[in-house]
């Protein structure tokens, strides 16, 4: 057998694969909003705030709420303590005494 | 076949066959190079995934949340209060909440510990997370102790959340209003803090400044914020991981670009070899288009199909040690997949076009020689 | 045929040191009949080959080239003289590939790949059929007894046997014209003979062969129809 052909055929392959990576991602797309049913419920009921990712901390188990004027929690140059510090970013929004703008832009 | 397709495919079977003759260099070169791919995408769709997951669920969440601050710090909040906002123009709604963290001595875990109306639950029982179960072993109908305020108290498990939304309920632990206060020792008029629900959406930044004006101590966070807080999430710029997999990445770069522009004077003769027995330059370019876009394009379809392997069947568990950290109650999720077509997109254009273009480039002057070079050597 | 009319070649023309390769040479190649260039090293007989082969271009001069097959180039028709100087670098690959078969003094074989390979390297830009452009050369390399060594790689092989190859490959586009440079510079007298053996096989089937040599077994052999002396790019004797 040709070279090229073993190689193609190993492309075409690795191609279908790629191919219906795509599908399947489209295909559980439709199953999704299924799965996700319970936990949206649970957010609704709860007035959940956070993803339970990050269990070690305060302010990594809910980012959203976490006070962010105690020592080495949110300060932008603050040390990190826990690995997932790294990976979560410090809170964006203005501080609470700051003045708010009246028209902050909204997201759905 | 038509003698141009012809074409490719010789000089891609001579190209495989250049390729060969070092065979355990570029297998090796390709394996390394579809790790690198796999780690990024890893990355990549983990990262979108759980955004995804992030954006769909919390659109549920409070619009607005309340709390009180009291010398910098996060503080229980007066239940009170929540007459005094509900008359601003525009809330529809407000709700206390009632929750706190429980540090569990025994397994050293953090909980969730959250107040819930639901009239199913009876009294002195809980609902867990599965996270909860698993970590105390424990599971429907077990009993539970937890340390309270006057003393410890026991109670009864009614139910382990679904599996499904172990993603918001890992760590939760849902007990009635007063089994919480009565925990955390909590006196009936506060509350952790108020979840806010306003008619138009829009006006909840006026709404919370008209908050701030009333309670100069409140602080509100509206869900924007919130879902801002997750889009910012992973921001993988920042993330140590990258530091991390850019000194792998960077010593990559180190090693194809040493491996495809070191054209070494075998090669170059090679080429002049070519050229004299009647092949073009273009013929040479195509020769050594084949030869990176083969290496590049096996290592990125390898690369991503694995990822994608990993994440959303072992629900990325070779990144669960970085991801754990100090948790000792860490959530167990199945991800659901979420391709995103522009970042595969910027994936391919980051790892097979780099590549390509620098077996390409050190080429394009040796293959214009002229083609009695061989013959003059 | 082959006529070449007052062609020079300098190398590195307009610099400080332009060196004059071949020097107002006029000659005729005739068809069918084995030409001999011979003279010292640094005569200009190999820059002279590559002129005539399409390999480069002459500074000035003409070069014809007469009796090319039809459809060598779009345009052409049988009989029709071609001069090659003037033709862009396209056309000359091209008449390159379909009318000279080079045998190089160096072998020029590509290291590390199969015998086979090698001789059908030729064949693979024009996009030949890939089986018939194979057992056309397991028949070149079959006539020329290195079947046994057909998979093997072109770094195992013995001088003579390397020399054998390339001149497979030489063959394997079926050339009209054969281009010898230097051919039996790596071989001992033995092997020499050998290869004259083979060139008189070639003449025999009508191949034109033009071959540079300054060895006796080449230049006086009984083969040799026109032996033309060079020396500093001139011709001395003999055209």
């Amino acid at each position: 057998m040709r070279k090229s052909t073993l190689c193609l055929s190993l492309i075409g392959v690795q191609s279908a694969l790629f191919v219906a990576m795509l599908l399947h991602a489209r295909a559980q797309e439709g199953r999704a909003a299924q799965q996700r049913q319970s936990s949206a419920a649970l957010v609704r009921s709860l007035g959940l705030t956070d993803l339970c990712l990050f269990t070690e901390a305060r302010y990594t188990r809910h980012p959203a709420m976490a006070d962010r004027h105690a020592a080495f929690q949110d300060h932008p140059m603050g040390l990190d303590h826990f690995p997932s510090g790294s990976l979560v970013a410090p809170p964006t929004f203005p501080s609470p005494h700051a003045p708010l703008r009246p028209a902050v832009p909204q997201h759905p | 076949m038509r003698p141009s397709v012809q074409r490719y495919r010789n000089i891609l079977d001579f190209a495989l066959s250049s390729l060969l003759r070092r065979k355990g260099r570029n297998l090796a070169l390709i394996c390394v190079y579809t790790l690198v791919v796999f780690v990024i995408a890893s990355l990549i769709f983990f990262v979108q995934a759980l955004k995804r997951e992030a954006r769909e669920l919390l659109v549920q969440a409070p619009d607005m949340v309340v709390q009180r601050m009291v010398a910098g710090r996060h503080d229980p909040m007066p239940v009170a209060q929540a007459e005094t906002i509900r008359a601003i123009r525009g809330v529809e709604a407000v709700q206390p909440r009632l929750w706190g963290y429980y540090y569990d001595p025994v397994y050293g875990g953090n909980l969730t510990v959250m107040a819930t109306d639901d009239t199913a639950l009876a009294v002195e029982s809980v609902w867990v997370g599965q996270g909860v179960a698993r970590s105390m072993r424990v599971k429907e109908g077990d009993m539970i102790s937890l340390r309270g305020y006057a003393g410890p108290m026991l109670f009864s498990i009614q139910k382990v959340l679904p599996e499904e939304s172990e993603l918001v309920s890992s760590d939760l632990i849902l007990m009635s209003p007063q089994d919480v206060r009565s925990l955390f020792n909590l006196s009936e008029g506060l509350a952790t803090d108020l979840a806010v629900q306003a008619g138009n959406p829009r006006e909840l930044p006026t709404i919370a400044a008209k908050i701030v004006e009333q309670f100069p101590d409140a602080r509100p966070i509206l869900k924007s914020e919130i879902l801002r807080t997750y889009e910012a999430i992973f921001d993988w710029r920042g993330g140590l991981m990258v530091v991390v997999l850019s000194s792998a990445i960077l010593s990559f770069i180190i090693f194809a670009w040493d491996k495809a522009t070191g054209l070494s004077a075998e090669e170059r003769k090679e080429v002049g070899i070519l050229k004299s027995i009647g092949w073009e330059s273009a013929d040479v370019l195509l020769l050594k288009f084949w030869e990176g876009s083969v290496v590049s394009l096996t290592a990125f379809l390898g690369g991503v199909l694995l990822a994608y392997v990993h994440v959303f069947f072992f629900s990325a568990s070779l990144f669960e040690h970085a991801l754990k950290g100090w948790s000792v109650l860490f959530p167990r999720y199945r991800l659901l997949p979420a391709l995103d077509g522009y970042q595969l997109a910027v994936l391919f254009f980051l790892t097979v076009l780099p590549y390509t273009a620098a077996t390409l480039v050190p080429i394009w002057r040796a293959a214009t020689v002229d083609p009695d070079a061989a013959m003059r050597s | 045929m082959i006529e070449l009319s007052r062609v020079v070649k300098t190398y590195q023309a307009g610099l400080a040191t332009p060196f004059t390769a071949v020097d107002d040479v006029s000659l005729r190649i005739p068809a069918g009949k084995v030409t001999v260039l011979k003279g010292p090293s640094g005569s200009g007989k190999t820059t002279l080959l590559t002129l005539i082969g399409c390999m480069a271009r002459p500074t000035s001069g003409r070069i014809h080239l007469h009796g090319l097959p039809a459809g060598t180039l779009p345009q052409l028709t049988e009989g029709d003289a071609l001069e090659i100087t003037s033709l862009p670098e396209r056309f000359l690959t091209a008449i390159r590939r379909r009318t000279f078969g080079f045998i190089f003094q160096q072998f020029n074989l590509v290291r590390g790949i199969s015998v086979l390979e090698n001789v059908m390297l030729p064949t693979y830009p024009t996009g030949e059929d890939h089986a018939w452009v194979e057992a056309r050369a397991i028949e070149r390399l079959g006539e020329l007894g290195l079947l046994r060594h057909l998979h093997a790689s072109v770094d195992r092989l013995s001088g003579g046997e390397a020399q054998r190859v390339a001149i497979a490959r030489a063959l394997i586009n079926e050339p009209a014209v054969i281009i010898a440079d230097e051919p039996t510079a790596h071989l001992d007298s033995r092997l020499s003979e050998d290869f004259m053996e083979l060139m008189g096989q070639f003449k025999a089937a009508g191949k034109t062969l033009l071959i540079t040599s300054h060895d006796p077994i080449v230049h006086g052999s009984p083969l040799a129809d026109v032996v033309v002396e060079m020396r500093d790019g001139r011709i001395v004797a003999g055209s």
